[in-house]
């Protein structure tokens, strides 16, 4: 990053001593990216973009909430009714937690499909992982402050699965609680927690971003960039194409919002928290449900009492994602030129879509044998096939670059090579 | 980076030289890069071109979007429905003597309501009105002469004033002291000495019969 002449004084200025402009001018034109990106990549912008609306419409909100049981479900109500355009500040909330996940999970599957996680990019991969598994916490707490009934025992369920932990499981739940059940206390530290977590995400979204311009972007074709000719500049092809994505997701996002605000929640909620009844069938949000199906699904499995297995199986199911960098053998990045992980690629997303099914219904009869099934796959894909996949699949043949398919006709169709030409070509025209 | 490089297509692989239809291939590839670069070199013309316009009304469009997002939030935190809700107060008169003041809340604000004297009215009503800082007539700031309802906070810098007390200092006038800055005010509710810019306000406020007032 030479020293820029900048033609404004006093941007010169403040750019001698705080390099800001440099650094745009650094990640905006000079930082490379693939020419060849979909639209699949724009779900990591717009996760970023969802994160800030949820920061802003959360501190607001915070500014209206009581974090006490006797208040708690009357000021979300207040809110509501009362504040002025309370109801749209707590819906833009509400919808868009349930649209962050929406997009992580498009995003981390992207990154499964076309291989991102792999080799130069593991820190990238285990960053993400991380900012996942904050955020599963920031939503657990952040639906329990609303004090509904599933909100109370969401709360209930979820620290009680830490009583699995042989010994000292009910110790560790006691001190979550504050007490001797989910009450006053859980309430005001998951206030606390769920008001630091945000900026905790925010952080290791920071060391994502920094992983990831280390190592650059990856591409649908997996291959890397072997110089100009297959990179443009950030600004404006990707300002311009993440822009059309966000417009796309944002009325999506309002519909949702004014039309159908409610659609993603449980019904349940709307009734205060009692302490003393459960409702007849506690389910978690749509996001959390193939966590909940696994948790339910574990028998006894050997030593292992059902309860700690289906607790270990559980956390598993994302832990697992830490390790995949790994698991996956295989030195090909896209499944585009993996003809079966590009199979059981699909299955995976299949089984996914099962284990959320069955976690909707009540667990017995034929559901729990799905789940059970369903379980296993999931593990069995990562643990089993990720690895031997590596091994025994014959990739087909990798283009020798992203631009190289251009000059080879018949490597692509012929849209794709429209595609990579009108790519190239982005690179030409900043002087 | 040498620029015109870049325009170069990238040889095979191999190195060996094209055949026809990759040749023909790289040409019409050539003429689109070379197409898309004269494009970007914007209109020839001066002023305002395409480009230009809709670049300027894009961001327009989406500062205004801007705007309707953030004002929902702004506005959340003016005062909400049940706020406003509490926003009159009805005080019953009855028990207040002659020359009794209380004091009732109202919009969390202090209001001063006195039963006058007949003295302290012939003094407010006897005021020479071009020597006061903020000329008002006592008949302009009472409804019915013998009730004064102010509000109870100095326009100076927000201090309420003494002087409700009969032990209170009530100033050079009879009326009320601000002890903060030392404004004096008189028997009705004017500034007479000291740094407020302005009179005690008066309230919005009616007579529900002779003995009851509702406030805002």
């Amino acid at each position: 990053m030479a020293t820029r002449r900048w033609e404004n004084g006093f941007v010169r200025w403040i750019d001698a001593r705080f390099p800001i402009f440099t650094a745009a001018q650094h990640q905006l034109y000079e930082y490379p990216m693939p020419g060849n990106l979909n639209y699949w990549w724009n779900f990591g912008s717009i996760a970023g973009v969802i994160l800030v609306v949820m920061i802003f419409s959360g501190i607001f909100l915070a500014m209206q909430y009581q974090p006490n049981v006797a208040d708690a479900f009357d000021s979300v109500e207040r809110i509501m009714r009362d504040v002025n355009y309370g109801w749209l500040m707590r819906y833009v909330h509400q919808t868009g937690s349930s649209l962050f996940f929406a997009c992580v999970y498009v995003h981390i599957f992207r990154g499964f499909y076309y291989g991102s996680y792999k080799t130069p990019r593991e820190i990238t991969w285990l960053t993400g992982c991380l900012i996942f598994f904050v955020m599963m916490a920031t939503a657990f707490m952040g639906y329990v402050l609303v004090w509904g009934q599933m909100s109370f025992w969401a709360a209930t369920v979820i620290t009680n699965l830490f009583t699995a932990v042989p010994g000292i499981g009910e110790s560790i739940t006691t001190w979550l609680w504050g007490g001797y059940a989910v009450a006053n206390p859980t309430l005001n530290r998951f206030y606390a927690l769920h008001y630091l977590l945000p900026f905790v995400i925010f952080a290791i979204v920071a060391m994502h971003l920094i992983a990831l311009h280390t190592t650059h972007s990856n591409n649908p074709l997996g291959v890397d960039m072997k110089g100009p000719q297959d990179t443009i500049p950030f600004h404006p092809y990707y300002t311009v194409k993440d822009l059309v994505g966000l417009g796309a997701f944002a009325t999506l996002f309002a519909i949702l919002v004014f039309f159908a605000p409610d659609v993603l929640s449980e019904p349940d909620n709307f009734i205060p928290a009692d302490p003393l009844v459960t409702p007849e069938h506690i389910v978690p949000e749509w996001y959390f449900l193939p966590y909940y199906a696994i948790l339910r699904a574990v028998p006894d499995i050997g030593p292992i009492p059902a309860k700690l297995a289906g607790v270990i199986a559980m956390f598993g199911a994302t832990l697992i994602w830490f390790l995949v960098p790994w698991l996956d053998t295989s030195k090909v990045r896209s499944a585009r030129f993996r003809p079966l992980y590009r199979v059981f690629f699909w299955v995976l997303v299949v089984d996914c879509l099962v284990l959320g099914w069955c976690g909707k219904q009540l667990p017995e009869g034929i559901f729990l044998t799905i789940s059970r099934i369903a379980a296993a796959y999931y593990f069995f894909h990562f643990i089993v096939l990720l690895p031997l996949l590596g091994l025994f699949e014959r990739p087909r043949p990798l283009p020798y670059s992203i631009s190289a398919p251009i000059l080879k006709p018949g490597t692509t169709s012929a849209a794709g090579r429209l595609e990579l030409a009108a790519a190239a070509a982005g690179d030409k025209v900043r002087p | 980076m040498d620029t015109a490089d870049r325009h170069a297509p990238e040889p095979t692989p191999q190195g060996r030289p094209l055949t026809a239809r990759e040749e023909s291939e790289r040409a019409r590839v050539q003429a689109l890069l070379d197409t898309r670069y004269m494009a970007d070199l914007g209109p020839v013309e001066a002023g305002w071109g395409r480009r230009q316009f809709l670049f300027v009304t894009s961001v327009a469009t989406a500062f205004a979007g801007l705007n309707f997002f953030v004002w929902p939030f702004i506005d959340s935190l003016n005062p909400a429905a049940d706020v406003q809700a509490l926003a009159s107060t009805e005080v019953d008169l009855t028990p207040i003597e002659v020359g009794q003041s209380i004091t009732v809340v109202w919009r969390g604000k202090p209001i001063f309501i006195r039963h006058r004297t007949e003295a302290e009215i012939a003094a407010a009503r006897s005021v020479d009105l071009s020597k006061l800082p903020d000329p008002q007539p006592d008949t302009a700031r009472t409804l019915k002469p013998e009730w004064l309802v102010v509000v109870g906070i100095c326009n100076h810098l927000g201090c309420i004033p003494r002087g409700q007390r009969p032990t209170d200092p009530h100033g050079a006038y009879n009326g009320w002291f601000c002890p903060c800055h030392g404004s004096h005010f008189d028997t009705s509710g004017r500034i007479r000495k000291g740094p407020a810019p302005n009179n005690l306000a008066v309230p919005q406020y009616t007579f529900i019969d002779d003995e009851h007032i509702r406030i805002g």
